[in-house]
């Protein structure tokens, strides 16, 4: 192996740190013994017990999860439609309006998102709480999943559809058996997305969400404001390390199925016996 | 037993099992098909034959129902079926790019069309276990279509649309991705499945050789038209217009002013100064009539010395010798600077080079060997 030179190292060195410090630095004072943040006192895993005891956390924590499954799997059935129609539904009046429009929210500043949102649910009386996050997450998270699911619809030989359906099926049959098994991957990893926007959204839900119901994030937030706790530093490590799992495995999984499709693509190339 | 010619085209009494009557498809102000009426029978294998743009896929969308005539009416068994969706039509289509279900096994795509009409489990099992001896697939039902080789997934498209027996079976560019040697074999499969199963085959390509090989008839298509319909062998030798003798396989067009001197007999005049040109023509041609004599290079002799017995003879040189192996084509410049192929088969291993290049030739060929063309 090539021997480093000290530029490298250093500027390898630099950027790491600058990437990675603050979190290693949130890791290790996670397992500080002192309630002070800033002292050393020893290690200790009293804040992870601690955390499990706090209600108002675990509260938060189930809520964001619900919303971020309920909204992101409402976001991916809209979004996986809204993509079939744009991408299939031939030239309708005012094609190029709607696609345009769906891809709006992605540029729209959450801000604004957030407030329109307060006025829509104020407007038409309906309380603050988990329904309202859930809608207001499958909003803006909906046009991310189109995004993705469209881009593979583009690139899907429209033959196989026609083929489903010259051999009896009916359209709906042709999504259903041929469509949506090729295009699942797309789909798949535009719910993953809509998950994870959800998980950490701040901006949007502190909008919409009500006394009933907060989400971590806010959660987080607020408890910041009043003073970094050991608590937090455990919990966002938890996150953390959830967030790393998630990664990895994804990264796993995808280099072993491409490692599938060199073996199949291989199979096929050797001469048939 | 005296084999009976299969010609239904050629029988007032038979019934056509595809009609289509003044059909016309337009896409936006683009006229695809114009006004296109034509008959194909059961059992036919008929080859839809033009260059690419000149609607004949359109022809066969309409036919399995992804596309619907702007005007006129598309019978099948004497139905219209201009409103019948393409999952409720007894037509099966194998498409260009094959289609084959990616995420399915090679027996589960061909069963997919069994699957849709609900029918009983052990039905399906036997006729896929039959639509994979046909096309010998036994070994690779368990493989997906990306395991397989391009041949064996032509295989099992062919498989897959033939697994409902349809009444009419679609081939778009069926062979258009596989090597020549594999698409000859492959030419003859095609002929003995179509034979056996007793399925019309209607074809769309716009290779003529293949066309030719397997069809029954061949219509040859150009902008949306259809100029010439009958079996291989009377569109090359009795094409009816000069595009078709041009698009269906190497010709020589000689235009002239005709002059009758006889019972279909014609003189030619085709180049002052030049000895008029004899042919024969059952279409009639008035007097100075422009005309476009097709003649074929096989039909025509290359000789060292002018050949006493023959009614057309002209002197020219050789300008160039493409030799295929079996055959070797000639390309004989007439003094008017025209130039005429001329092609012998190479029946002797040692060939005898007694003509090369620039060399003073004539070439020859008899009265009834072109055919005279009005357009």
């Amino acid at each position: 192996m090539k021997r480093m030179t000290w530029f490298n190292v250093t500027s390898l060195t630099l950027g790491f740190a600058f990437l990675y410090l603050p979190m290693i630095i949130l890791v290790i004072y996670s397992f500080n013994a002192s309630k002070l943040v800033t002292v050393w006192a020893g290690f200790s895993t009293r804040w992870y017990g601690e955390l499990l005891q706090n209600e108002a956390f675990l509260n938060a924590a189930w809520v964001t999860i619900k919303v971020a499954v309920i909204s992101s799997s409402i976001a991916t059935v809209l979004g996986t439609m809204a993509a079939y129609v744009l991408v299939r539904g031939g030239r309708f009046m005012g094609r190029t309006l709607f696609s345009g429009m769906i891809y709006a929210p992605l540029v729209m500043p959450e801000v604004i998102t957030g407030l329109s949102l307060l006025l829509l649910f104020i407007g038409i009386g309906l309380d603050r709480g988990v329904l309202t996050i859930v809608l207001a997450h499958t909003t803006f998270s909906m046009c991310y999943v189109s995004v993705v699911v469209s881009s593979r619809l583009v690139s899907f030989d429209r033959s196989l559809e026609e083929a489903a359906l010259d051999l009896g099926s009916s359209p709906w049959e042709a999504f259903r058996l041929v469509t949506l098994p090729i295009i699942a991957p797309a789909v798949i990893s535009g719910w993953l997305l809509a998950f994870t926007l959800s998980l950490d959204d701040l901006v949007i839900a502190s909008f919409t969400a009500g006394p009933s119901a907060t989400t971590l994030p806010i959660k987080i937030f607020s408890a910041v404001r009043l003073g970094v706790s050991p608590e937090i530093n455990a919990l966002s490590t938890i996150m953390i390390a959830i967030v790393t799992v998630g990664v990895i495995t994804a990264s796993l999984v995808s280099k072993h199925s491409s490692l599938r499709a060199q073996e199949d693509a291989r199979a096929a190339e050797r001469p048939a016996t | 037993m005296s084999p009976t010619v299969f010609a239904p085209w050629n029988n007032p009494e038979e019934k056509p099992l595809i009609r289509f009557e003044n059909v016309t498809k337009k896409f936006g102000e683009f006229v695809a098909i114009d006004d296109l009426s034509l008959d194909i029978y059961a059992q036919e294998f008929f080859a839809l034959l033009g260059p690419s743009g000149c609607g004949k896929t359109t022809m066969m969308r309409m036919l399995a129902g992804f596309e619907t005539p702007t005007t006129g009416r598309i019978e099948l068994a004497g139905q219209d079926i201009a409103q019948v969706p393409p999952n409720k039509r007894a037509v099966n289509m194998m498409f260009q790019s094959y289609a084959l279900f990616p995420h399915l096994s090679i027996w589960d795509n061909i069963a997919f069309g069994l699957r849709r009409d609900k029918m009983p489990k052990d039905a399906i099992e036997a006729r896929v276990a039959e639509m994979l001896k046909l096309t010998r697939l036994e070994k690779f039902a368990r493989r997906k279509p990306h395991q397989i080789s391009g041949g064996q997934r032509q295989r099992v498209a062919l498989a897959r649309s033939l697994a409902k027996a349809p009444k009419l079976l679609l081939l778009d560019e069926p062979l258009g991705a596989l090597d020549k040697k594999l698409r000859q074999d492959t030419q003859f499969e095609l002929m003995d499945i179509q034979e056996s199963t007793g399925t019309t085959f209607v074809i769309v390509t716009h290779d003529q050789e293949e066309a030719m090989t397997v069809a029954s008839r061949v219509a040859v298509m150009d902008e949306g038209r259809i100029i010439q319909v009958a079996t291989p062998a009377e569109i090359y030798e009795a094409p009816n217009s000069v595009y078709v003798a041009d698009f269906i396989g190497d010709v020589n067009i000689i235009e002239a002013r005709t002059k009758a001197v006889g019972a279909e007999q014609y003189h030619l005049d085709w180049a002052d100064g030049q000895a008029p040109l004899t042919a024969t023509s059952a279409l009639p041609f008035s007097e100075g009539q422009q005309a476009h004599l097709a003649i074929r290079p096989e039909k025509i002799r290359i000789t060292t010395e002018r050949p006493e017995d023959a009614p057309n003879a002209l002197q020219g040189k050789v300008l160039d010798i493409a030799y295929l192996g079996n055959l070797s084509t000639y390309h004989v410049e007439l003094p008017g600077g025209q130039v005429i192929k001329a092609q012998t088969a190479n029946t002797r291993r040692i060939a005898r080079r007694d003509i090369t290049w620039e060399d003073p030739v004539w070439i020859s060929w008899s009265a009834t060997a072109g055919v005279l063309l009005a357009q």
